[in-house]
């Protein structure tokens, strides 16, 4: 019996359907070069953002690492955002500013798209920390590699974490490797889940090919945090069907491999178990497919005609309150920029 | 000498590292995907297969724990190579490079040298974003104890690396990303080549200005003297290839000759390598100077993402040569 509210299950399929269709264009615009940068695709691993967004509200806080385009399509982001910003696009969720790796969007609670391994897990503590401080019941999902728990930032976050009882889940999207390192190769551990027992925090592993598994594991976790804050660790069993990013052949790993999981497929689970059930005929899905591919073929057109972000705003961003560049003057005339230099420090 | 070789930057990497390996049974590289996967930028190509996993050791994302391997391996007289996939990784263990590997020396009153190479691409690469493009040199050369090379060319990246591996000190071989495929001139393989660290060199000699650079800028500084050249600019290229120690005497002889110095550098504005090298310069032959010295770095803000904007905060051929035409009154 899920214990927490859950979404609507032909929604959330659309919702996968939407994140592959988007990562399809993705990579064929990447390709085309319209996308520079490093690009690193999500297909494969849908069910795991999407079964945890599933039992989760829209005002909980999400944050994740570089492979993030899902993470923010999921909160609710538009894929129109979400490809301006692999577009580099003034109207992209980071104004073209962050590109691929680092997506945010306040409005939708999602924290980032962060770039280097590990460094976010801190984070998500601090995004705990402050529901907690503030007496809310939200719930910080914190997804991350099976590469990042190695790093010492993940460690002294995990600990942190249990010591504060923070209300904040560690969703370890285990996708068996690492760029070209498998997790026999970098972790000492039987499995990874292990981790979470290092610190006295309760974990649990899941099926990330089957949407309704993580939902419903992720369903309990959640409700036991709402009640009384503490963290929890969830290790969700992937794959990722492409290479680590757009440059890597992933010659490291068998075709049988990539095969077994193919057939495994989350969108094709999900619509069989909904067929089955009477909740979805063929000519719904292929409905809901076809708007997810107009959605995405969209985005890359809303991309592609949206304004560049402008030069003049280079240094608006670097601190809060606006600019604080020096005008490039003598010292006597240079009194106004210092003032507000001063200001913004 | 026999017939020289057109290599790559890449290749020429390769080469020294093999030649230390095989010269050195206590050098051993250890790093992110330098055994099976060959390095991620391929620099370690086959090393594994030649020398074993004993010596071409595949790290996981830890980078504060295998640098600070490294330093204690150190310690009691192996002498590590350690890539950081890049540089802006190298921040995760900054207190390892910064903090005990410079400082082991004194602290332990003579006791402790560190004999540690840190090598790995620095610098912009092409529209990483702000946590992947960190040029470091000038944070790491603002420590006591580390010695900073930044190698252009293949011939160069060779030299130094090999002399690095060599340094009883902690050194630091910043590559470049950028520079990976690209081309030169080299001995032939048999040839020993070592490059002294702290010694600069003339890429290109001219007669009205001194274009000082290192690392990605060589090449952005040698097409801006070929465009300078048709405006009747003759500029001296001045490849610094060690940014600590920093060779001054090449940096006065050639400003002695040009009178003139435009500094190109691919780090920040503040505080950046350029404001050293032009405080130098002008506190030990200001009277050699017959105009202000001028500098062309990043502008003084995170890296954006998006391309137009990234190329307005990078240095460029366009604005090196803008600043030279200053500097000459042209
Ligand atoms: C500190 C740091 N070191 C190295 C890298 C380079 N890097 C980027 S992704 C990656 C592999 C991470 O794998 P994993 O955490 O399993 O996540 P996945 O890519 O499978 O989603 C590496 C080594 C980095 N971004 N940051």
């Amino acid at each position: 019996m899920p214990a927490a509210e859950q979404r609507d299950e032909v929604e959330m399929l659309w919702l996968m359907l939407l994140i592959r269709r988007f990562e399809e264009r993705a990579s064929q615009q990447y390709q085309a070069q319209k996308i520079g940068g490093f690009c690193h695709l999500y297909i494969g691993q849908e069910a795991v953002v999407t079964g945890a967004v599933a039992t989760t509200r829209f005002d909980d806080y999400v944050i994740t690492a570089y492979r993030d385009h899902a993470h923010a399509l999921a909160r609710g982001t538009s894929a129109n955002a979400c490809m301006a910003e692999l577009f580099g696009k003034d109207t992209g969720c980071s104004r073209g500013l962050g590109g691929s790796m680092h997506f945010f969007d306040k409005e939708h609670h999602m924290y980032g798209g962060h770039a280097i391994v590990g460094a976010h897990v801190p984070l998500a503590c601090g995004l705990a920390f402050a529901c907690k401080y503030r007496n809310e019941d939200r719930v910080t999902l914190c997804f991350f590699g099976d590469g990042a728990i190695n790093q010492g930032a993940f460690h002294e976050a995990l600990n942190l974490a249990a010591l504060f009882k923070l209300p904040v889940i560690f969703i370890c999207e285990n996708n068996l490797f690492a760029m070209g390192t498998s997790v026999e190769r970098s972790t000492s551990l039987k499995q990874i889940i292990d981790r979470a027992e290092g610190y006295d925090i309760p974990g649990c592993v899941v099926d990330g090919m089957n949407f309704r598994h993580v939902r419903d594991t992720l369903s309990e976790v959640v409700a036991s945090i709402r009640k009384d804050p503490h963290p929890a660790f969830v290790e969700a069993r992937t794959y990722r069907y492409r290479g680590h990013s757009m440059s890597d052949p992933a010659s490291y790993r068998t075709k049988e491999q990539l095969e077994k999981y193919r057939l495994d497929d989350p969108i094709t689970r999900l619509r069989a178990q909904l067929t089955r059930e009477g909740k979805l005929t063929n000519e719904k899905f292929d409905e809901l497919d076809k708007e997810a591919k107009r959605i995405a073929l969209e985005a890359v057109k809303f991309a592609e005609e949206s304004e560049e972000p402008p030069l003049e705003k280079l240094y608006d961003y670097t601190y809060a309150n606006g600019a604080v560049k020096a005008a490039p003057s003598l010292p006597k005339n240079n009194s106004a920029a210092e003032k507000k230099a001063a200001a913004a420090s | 000498m026999s017939e020289m070789r057109q290599i790559t930057y890449r290749q020429a990497l390769n080469e020294a590292l093999a030649e230390e390996l095989e010269r050195d049974p206590s050098v051993f590289l250890m790093g992110e995907e330098v055994a099976e996967y060959n390095g991620a930028y391929k620099v370690s190509q086959g090393l594994l297969e030649r020398f074993g996993p004993k010596r071409i050791i595949d790290t996981p994302i830890s980078e504060n724990g295998f640098a600070g391997l490294g330093v204690g391996a150190a310690m009691v007289g192996l002498r590590p190579i350690i890539e950081f996939m890049t540089f802006s990784f190298s921040l995760v263990a900054f207190d390892q490079v910064v903090n005990n590997a410079p400082n082991m020396l004194t602290m332990s009153g003579g006791q402790f040298n560190i004999p540690i190479t840190f090598r790995g691409p620095n610098g912009p690469a092409h529209q990483l974003g702000a946590t992947h493009s960190h040029a470091t040199e000038c944070l790491y050369a603002n420590v006591p104890g580390l010695k900073v090379c930044t190698p252009a060319t293949p011939r160069d990246a060779k030299g130094l690396l090999k002399t690095a591996v060599r340094d009883n000190n902690p050194v630091l071989v910043l590559e470049s990303e950028l520079l990976y495929s690209s081309k030169g001139l080299i001995e032939p393989a048999e040839t020993e080549l070592l490059i002294p660290l702290g010694q600069a060199e003339v890429k290109r000699e001219g007669a009205d200005v001194t274009i000082v650079c290192y690392a990605q800028t060589v090449p952005l500084a040698l097409a801006a003297a070929e465009q300078l050249e048709d405006e009747d600019i003759s500029a001296e290229v001045l490849d610094l290839r060690s940014i600590k120690p920093l060779d001054e005497r090449a940096i006065y002889d050639s400003v002695a000759k040009t009178h003139r110095v435009v500094i190109v550098e691919q780090d920040r504005p503040f505080c950046g390598v350029g404001a050293e090298v032009c405080y130098r310069i002008q506190k030990n032959i200001f009277d050699e100077l017959d105009a202000a010295i001028a500098r062309v770095s990043q502008e003084d803000v995170p890296i954006p993402y998006n391309e137009r904007l990234e190329r307005a905060v990078l240095p460029n051929a366009d604005k090196l040569i803008a600043a030279v035409k200053k500097v000459c009154y042209a």
